[in-house]
């Protein structure tokens, strides 16, 4: 599993190189047909660099740190039985650590719902993770200003809840009209 | 360095400090992480950073503003949401798309709207989800979430 999970980066890194390639190259020609054009090609790049050399170096050690200490046990842990505002608030929490990209958290998610959680909460969680990451959040802050960070961090939290507890209201009310279990083969997703 | 680089800085080195001192094995090993995340991220950084230069000289801010700009109405909008719906680039790189966006001329809900949908939708990762969480949950948690990404992204342009 773990193998597979490695190849699978490697043939990633391996195709991301490739595209940087052709844009590269797609940059030579264009701006070789176009020199008037390098000056402000060339500026407003550097000035991109620049910006993100500055903070991805943090950001990453971030994540690392939280990769290491908050293991998956911690996360199912708290959020299997927790329900409520506590629920709400802890689903929220743990989705914003970071802890690695969002095809992790899916099979977490599933793991979840086994042990009992509300669909409710795992919406929130996994919806969390997908967008309210706390480097993300960091990113966000330094590049389009507090204002619209925190603006579009409430707002975002506000829906999710809004989300979680409908979903959560649209999947009993089907299964009433159904009695038949939802999700994958293998059943992920019945609440009893 | 603009200050909240600098706070971003400040903070993550408090908190390596902070690591270090309660266990130096797991600091080393999240370093490792750190290191290993920041190389597979680099190439995308690149191109992302060619493709804004490229994007900023040759494309005009009259142009951007006509597609994603405020006249653009809601049709720009939702044009914007669905890019970002099926784009599949790492959120943290999208700011920096987002802010030089702005600067040449897309309204603020076409931005909100680009990147909540871009982060909060996964149409790549739609098979897994469906596979881990059934077909009920994962359309209807990526189909409200299109929804709710614009309404967020119409109140974020009405307050900004």
């Amino acid at each position: 599993m773990k193998k597979a999970v490695g190849k699978k980066q490697k043939k990633g890194i391996i195709k991301d190189i490739i595209f940087l390639g052709i844009a590269l190259i797609v940059a030579i020609i264009l701006l070789s047909f176009f020199p008037d054009r390098r000056e402000a090609v060339a500026a407003a790049s550097w000035e991109i660099f620049i910006e993100m050399i500055w903070i991805l170096p943090a950001v990453m050690v971030l994540m690392g740190l939280f990769s290491v200490w908050v293991s998956k046990e911690i996360v199912v842990k708290y959020l299997g039985k927790a329900s409520g505002i506590k629920g709400i608030f802890f689903a929220i929490l743990f989705g914003a650590l970071p802890t690695g990209p969002l095809y992790v958290a899916f099979p977490l998610a599933a793991a979840l719902i086994k042990k009992g959680a509300r669909i409710s909460n795992i919406i929130i969680f996994l919806s969390a993770w997908a967008c309210i990451k706390i480097p993300q959040e960091m990113v966000e802050f330094q590049f389009l200003g507090l204002k619209f960070m925190v603006a579009r961090l409430i707002l975002t939290i506000i829906f999710v809840v809004i989300m979680g507890v409908s979903i959560e209201k649209i999947i009993e009310w089907s299964d009433k009209k159904e009695r038949e279990p939802i999700g994958g083969k293998d059943g992920a997703g019945i609440r009893s | 360095m603009s200050s909240t680089a600098i706070f971003i800085n400040v903070f993550t080195l408090g908190c390596l400090i902070f690591a270090f001192l309660k266990n130096r094995a797991k600091t080393r090993q999240a370093l490792k992480v750190a290191v290993k995340s920041f190389l597979r991220i680099l190439p995308i950084v690149f191109i992302i950073i060619i493709f804004i230069g490229l994007f900023l000289g040759f494309v005009s801010p009259n142009l951007i503003s006509e597609i994603v700009g405020e006249q653009s109405g809601f049709s720009g909008v939702l044009f914007v949401a669905l890019l970002g719906a099926i784009s599949h680039i790492p959120s943290l790189i999208s700011f920096p798309l987002a802010a030089s966006l702005i600067k040449s001329g897309a309204s603020v809900t076409a931005v909100a709207a680009f990147i909540t949908t871009l982060t909060m939708i996964g149409i790549m990762t739609l098979p897994l989800e469906i596979k881990e969480l059934g077909k009920k949950v994962a359309l209807l948690r990526n189909g409200i979430s299109f929804v709710f990404a614009i309404i967020i992204a119409l109140i974020m342009g009405s307050i900004l």
